[in-house]
């Protein structure tokens, strides 16, 4: 029983990849440029063989240049988390003050993430501060805009309890509105990594340096058209896994689930 | 002698879109120390709000209320609500709910130890103890709304309002936590405001009834004394004719005489 459920769970996905696979191979091989599933399973054998090379500074293994995407992008999210979250909770819970910031976060928040790299480029006169600038500019949009749905939909009747209560602001923050909105800061989260991880690959093309996206561009300048394929590979398995890993955070975290 | 519990020529105005609505006007309801009171009118008719004015909820436009010689300015422990929808904090097992409240009237004068024994001492009393360390989301809203309950009384309230407490439940749980309260109550004799629109329940568990007239502007149109002996027993009364004349009287208030305006 067990053994069927788990094949009915297995085979229709197998089947999804193994079609794609074969459609890429027939496409391949009417192709000029494109390579087929053979000669890029073996470059990236070869590239995953060794990951974490150093040959100067613009050739150094994927291994790197992927730890050096995710840096940035922890970096620019945490400061967005920091800065967000908080300014969040202040806009959900003081009407006033949402008002005020409303047409701010409006207008900048529809920006692509790109638009703000030649700010940070200008500001910093550095291309890493400016590609982590541009990170915690795109990820701090929902978390701000998440946490403060959450403080401003916490149920009524909570807060009614607070008041018959007499609860302190701080006993309300840490026994009503932080559990109420965990859910809807985490899914803010959730989204800002998101963005963030789609951001880094264009900011990074754009700053050079180290980077995934870097290394795919660089790739584009040698013409390795199966290492481009394998860095899209990469980013999608990476941008799947930290989806993934915040699901599970969530899940874990929300009351709901409990 | 003032009562201890007056709601003294009370009037709510609700503003909305620049319109003003009064929703209760010149509302007096005195309440004795230990007696239960019941609030009773059709829906609309703005029982609610005058159980939200007791509560501090709610300012009164014109009038006020006053508590054991206290005027009632914003809410308080003092005056303990259990809401219609039990309220209950869903991150909070049925001890933390209750424990927040304890906590919060207690802590200052009392121990750790002697906190844990009030939430116990509370779960006990509306036979929750087995539950505590569920959450509201596992058990029944039968059983949500004991712990509401309990946490209201774990608070010693001065006044425990009740705003339509039963309302959203079955009929045989309904009984079984009217029985529940009444056993509750024949033991300490608590002060209750309770919000209603069942007739049963109110004569089954009132000393008095505050009929209240249709709203806007809605009133008290008559109070009636329900002197039926304790303890009670619904059984025992669905055979007392004293019961019925009770039911009928307010049956006929509010369908007679408050017959409902809108259709319902």
């Amino acid at each position: 029983m067990l053994a069927r459920n788990g094949l009915a769970a297995v085979l229709p996905p197998l089947f999804g990849v193994s079609a794609l696979v074969l459609v890429w191979a027939l496409v391949a091989q009417g192709s000029d440029y494109l390579p087929g599933p053979g000669s890029t399973l073996t470059s990236a054998i070869e590239l995953f063989s060794d990951p974490f090379y150093r040959k100067g500074p613009n050739d150094q293994g994927i291994g790197w240049n992927l730890l050096a995407s995710l840096g940035r992008v922890a970096q620019g999210f945490g400061l967005a988390a920091l800065v967000g979250i908080p300014l969040g909770f202040v806009l959900g819970r003081f009407a006033m003050i949402s008002r005020a910031f409303q047409p701010i976060v409006s207008l900048l928040r529809p920006v692509s993430p790109l638009a703000w790299l030649p700010i940070g480029l200008a500001v910093f006169q550095a291309a890493n501060p400016a590609a982590i600038f541009t990170i915690f500019i795109c990820s701090i949009w929902p978390m701000l805009l998440n946490t403060a749905l959450g403080v401003a939909s916490v149920p009524q009747d909570y807060l009614n309890v607070a008041r018959v209560l007499r609860l302190s602001e701080w006993t309300v923050f840490t026994k009503i509105l932080l559990p109420a909105s965990i859910p809807y800061v985490l899914t803010g989260a959730k989204l800002a990594l998101g963005i963030a991880w789609l951001s880094i690959v264009a900011s990074e093309m754009l700053t050079g340096g180290v980077g995934i996206g870097f290394w795919l561009w660089d790739e584009w300048n040698n013409l390795n058209m199966e290492h481009i394929l394998i860095a899209i590979v990469v980013i999608g398995v990476v941008g799947l896994t930290i989806e993934q890993g915040m699901n599970l955070i969530a899940k874990r975290f929300d009351y709901r689930s409990h | 002698m003032s009562s201890y519990l007056e709601i003294d020529n009370v009037s709510v105005v609700f503003k909305a879109r620049g319109q003003s609505f009064v929703a209760v006007q010149e509302v007096d309801i005195k309440v004795e120390q230990g007696e239960f009171v019941t609030i009773i009118g059709h829906s609309g008719c703005g029982k609610s709000t005058v159980l939200n004015v007791i509560a501090g909820l709610v300012e009164p436009a014109r009038g006020g209320a006053v508590l054991a010689g206290r005027e009632i300015d914003g809410p308080s422990p003092e005056r303990a609500v259990v809401f219609q929808n039990h309220s209950l904090l869903p991150w909070l097992t049925c001890y933390g709910n209750v424990h927040l409240a304890v906590e919060r009237v207690f802590a200052a004068k009392e121990s750790k130890a002697q906190l844990a024994e009030r939430t116990n001492a509370a779960l006990e009393l509306v036979g929750l103890s087995h539950a505590k360390s569920k959450r509201p989301n596992e058990i029944s809203g039968g059983m949500k709304q004991r712990v509401g309950i309990a946490r209201a009384l774990a608070m010693e309230p001065k006044v425990l309002l009740m705003d339509e407490p039963f309302g959203a439940l079955d009929a045989l749980t309904r009984a079984n936590l009217q029985d529940a309260l009444m056993d509750i109550q024949a033991k300490s004799r608590n002060t209750v405001v309770m919000i209603t629109h069942d007739v049963d329940e109110a004569v089954l568990l009132s000393d008095r009834v505050v009929m209240m007239t249709n709203g806007p502007a809605a009133t008290v149109g008559e109070v009636l004394s329900i002197d039926l002996p304790r303890p009670r027993h619904r059984l025992q009364l669905a055979t007392d004719p004293r019961y019925h004349a009770l039911r009928a009287d307010i049956l006929r208030f509010l369908h007679e005489r408050q017959g409902h305006p809108v259709a319902a």
